[in-house]
């Protein structure tokens, strides 16, 4: 059928982590609790990346949120609507959003049974009563706080808890050459999200004022080395370095890559060897956070 | 009010297939009869409380407890969300839950209620508190399970809980909601497949509940590392329930255990255990572990004090003190002094005691214990000068204590005890308990005494003796 249909197309792919603490310090009418701000740094990384693909064209956003965690596959939000209130269960004095979200349930289904056809453990999800992770929310508010584009929601697989880093790699590399083929195949001009921090190691104290950027900074300097590296490779375009490191970094650094989101992305991308835009780095409360766009739209010599 | 106690504990599994899907597989529905068999005898017990204690609620924040009084929702499971919805409507006792917050603070925990609309409560809770409590007869409280906690915490965490319990005169009944092992197929399978994972992980979980079966809690709390090395797989909480449940329990040994049902849930191993405190069995433990009253862990993680090994350290009472009081030194030795390894070791440069002629005068005597420097009935005030709960009565009975182990160190014993300048750091609040235990010691050996209150002590404590006492005969 690809015959008839002009080729799909990936515009850009985003690394564009999630911390509820982003959308608490931005005070939308769909938050209840209010902010005096906070995290600029990054929510102005957020405000580049808006501008960046204000003139692209695109149809549907494909987001992988590790904090929809499955343990039995990947699975994929499988109705055309989902209403509700998302309420984090570890920050809920910060994120209580109300949200009204619509899925491109033909492209979920597309990846989906592509993944299936390669071997992967897939279920769609149906149940209407299934509340949205915060995750899924949190990046999806950032990106496009219009919420005007449907989107395409991907579970987190804990393969690597079950396995380790290396397996849960394989399967998230499978995962994205089957995602980029769907998106070619469905002739639809697509965004590609991971949404996760880089190093993920927390403070298990919360200052009185949680937007009090004084006591904001990583918790270590080894996580401070960690994140920089990454974002080397990814202002350098050396992907194929990320995957190989992808092992030691997610386990010495304690990121959160090991929801497979950024391996899945890269992979989704065909390892771009082209350079990132860093549009901001911050941290929220202790981890290491990297907003970065892949552009793909304008590499697109030999990537076919 | 008569003292609140435990009247049983329960361990359940978490997944929603009981609620669900009980009919779909025999082992399931044997689960399912197992907690109507527990809810019946909750029942049965009068208990006025559930606790639960909820492995798939993970917090980072400290702990955190549900004080809404009426949380409503409808629960859809982040994996099985094909078998259904759960709707839930539960009775919460907030007043306990706020009771309970403050005496985690009390002990140096981070903790906060949570009583938000629309606040999802975890698989693990809903599916106990539908099937313990389906009426909603009994009001219950919710806990998650901190990420980053260890046995210290957990075992705080247990203390504070029973604090509360004790003080408000309640019947309580504790559950753990969790899973033996945890792995689970990776793919979808037919439910008449059902079965544990692997022989390895059936084996494990066969043997915890041998010991939980005889009662053994404390047993599996001391395992709960190699356990979680074992048959768990890292999933975001490790197996710290046990260590939560036998501090409920006063990491008794010696409970009466049944175990009601075992099955597969996906996989995983799935258990109903009663734990009633009747004493049974021989209640011998392999070793004690450190019995913690006081969380004094890492709370300077926002002015980033410390490099990150300090920050992930466990740290219990028994820590030494300099990171909450002065250096410790050696005593000094001369010819008169008398020096005991079995007293805590000076903040400065003097030794335990010194003979002179017919007399032995010692250096003032705190309660802090040899070795591991921790203070019975805890510290005063934490490493930030935050002030904390403390006994007076325990710390006392530990001066004593302390006494009577340098005069044994000389030769004589606490009756030689002549004359003692006590001096306590809260005259108002502390006289009375300081009193009492005097009385019962060496009140009773009769040493002139003189008490006096002052600002502070070099270490924190509450109370210090200062004591002159006949030196034993020379040989
Ligand atoms: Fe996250």
């Amino acid at each position: 059928m690809g015959l008839f249909m002009s080729k799909g197309e990936i515009v850009a792919g985003c690394l564009a982590p999630h911390p509820p603490h982003l959308v608490y310090a931005e005070n939308p009418e769909q938050n209840e609790p209010t902010a005096e701000g906070g995290w600029e740094q990054l929510r102005w990384g957020y405000e580049r990346l808006r501008e960046s693909l204000a003139d692209v064209e695109y149809d549907a956003i494909v987001l992988l949120s590790p904090h929809w965690q499955t343990y039995i596959g990947t699975h994929f939000l499988g109705l055309p609507k989902f209403k509700s209130l998302s309420v984090d269960p570890v920050f809920p004095n910060l994120f209580r959003y109300h949200y009204d979200l619509d899925i491109d349930v033909d492209l979920a289904r597309q990846i989906h049974d592509k993944a299936a056809d390669a071997g992967l453990a897939v279920k769609m999800m149906e149940n209407p009563d299934f509340r949205v992770d915060y995750g899924t929310i949190t990046t999806g508010h950032m990106f496009n706080p219009q919420w005007d584009k449907p989107l395409v929601v991907l579970s987190s697989n804990r393969s690597r808890d079950y396995y380790s880093v290396e397996v849960m790699q394989e399967m998230m590399m499978e995962l994205g050459r089957v995602t980029r083929e769907a998106i070619l195949d469905s002739g639809k001009k697509v965004v590609v999200i991971a949404s996760n921090s880089l190093s993920h190691r927390h403070f298990t104290t919360e200052s009185a004022i949680p937007e009090d950027m004084s006591k904001e900074h990583i918790t270590s300097h080894a996580m401070h080395l960690w994140d920089m590296r990454m974002i080397e490779y990814f202002r350098t375009g050396q992907s194929q370095r990320i995957l190989d490191e992808m092992p030691e970094f997610t386990e010495q650094a304690i990121a959160e890559s090991d929801g497979g989101g950024l391996s899945w992305l890269l992979s989704t991308l065909d390892i771009p060897n082209y350079p990132g835009i860093l549009h901001g780095y911050g941290t929220i409360i202790g981890t290491g956070n990297a907003i970065v766009e892949w552009p793909e739209r304008n590499h697109k010599e030999g990537r076919e | 009010m008569s003292d609140g106690e435990l009247v049983g504990s329960y361990i359940v599994p978490v997944h929603p297939h009981t609620v669900l899907a009980a009919d779909q597989n025999e082992g399931w529905g044997r689960l399912r009869d197992a907690f109507e068999e527990a809810a019946q005898r909750i029942k049965d017990s009068d208990a006025d409380l559930l606790i639960i204690y909820s492995t798939t609620w993970p917090s980072i924040i400290g702990h955190q407890i549900i004080a809404d009084p009426n949380p409503e929702w409808v629960m859809v499971d982040n994996d099985f969300h094909d078998l259904g919805s759960i709707p839930y409507s539960f009775n919460i006792d907030e007043n306990f839950a706020h009771a309970w917050n403050q005496a985690n603070e009390n002990r140096g925990l981070k903790s906060r209620t949570v009583a938000y609309h629309g606040f999802p409560i975890d698989v693990g809770s809903v599916v106990a508190l539908k099937l313990l409590n389906p009426d909603n007869a009994i009001p219950a409280v919710i806990v998650s399970s901190n990420v980053y906690a260890n046995r210290a915490e957990t075992t705080v965490l247990a203390k504070a809980c029973m604090d509360v319990v004790k003080a408000t005169g309640r019947k309580a009944v504790a559950v753990t909601a969790m899973s033996l092992s945890n792995r689970m197929f990776t793919k979808p399978i037919d439910p008449k497949d059902d079965k544990i994972h692997s022989l390895k992980d059936d084996e494990w979980n066969r043997k915890i509940l041998e010991f939980l079966g005889e009662g053994r809690l404390e047993d599996v709390g001391q395992l709960s590392r190699t356990i979680h090395r074992q048959i768990r797989v890292n999933k975001v909480v490790a197996f710290k329930p046990m260590w939560w449940l036998s501090g409920m329990n006063q990491n008794r040994n010696n409970l009466t255990g049944e175990v009601l049902a075992y099955e597969a849930i996906h996989g995983a191993g799935g258990a109903v255990v009663h734990l009633d405190p009747a004493a049974s069995g021989a209640g011998d433990k392999e070793y004690d572990e450190d019995d913690v009253e006081y969380f004094l862990g890492e709370r300077n993680v926002l002015d980033a004090q410390g490099d990150e090994t300090e920050m992930v350290s466990e740290t219990v009472s028994a820590k030494p003190s300099n990171s909450n009081g002065p250096a410790l030194w050696e005593p000094t030795e001369s010819k008169d002094s008398v020096n005991s390894a079995a007293a805590p070791k000076p903040v400065g440069a003097y030794p335990h005691a010194r003979r002179v002629g017919d007399l032995l005068y010692l250096s003032g005597v705190g309660p802090r214990q040899p070795g591991t420097n921790s203070i019975p009935g805890g510290p005063i005030h934490d490493a930030d000068g935050k002030s904390l709960e403390y006994d007076i009565k325990a710390q006392t009975h530990a001066v004593v204590q302390n006494i009577t182990r340098i005069l044994e160190e000389a030769g004589g014993s606490i009756d030689d005890v002549l004359d003692v300048t006590s001096f306590l750091v809260d005259m108002d609040r502390d006289f009375k308990g300081y009193n009492e235990v005097w009385a019962d010691t060496l009140g009773k050996v009769g040493p002139t005494r003189t008490t006096l209150a002052i600002r502070a002590l070099p270490t924190p404590i509450a109370v210090e003796m200062k004591v002159i006492a006949k030196a034993p005969a020379l040989e």
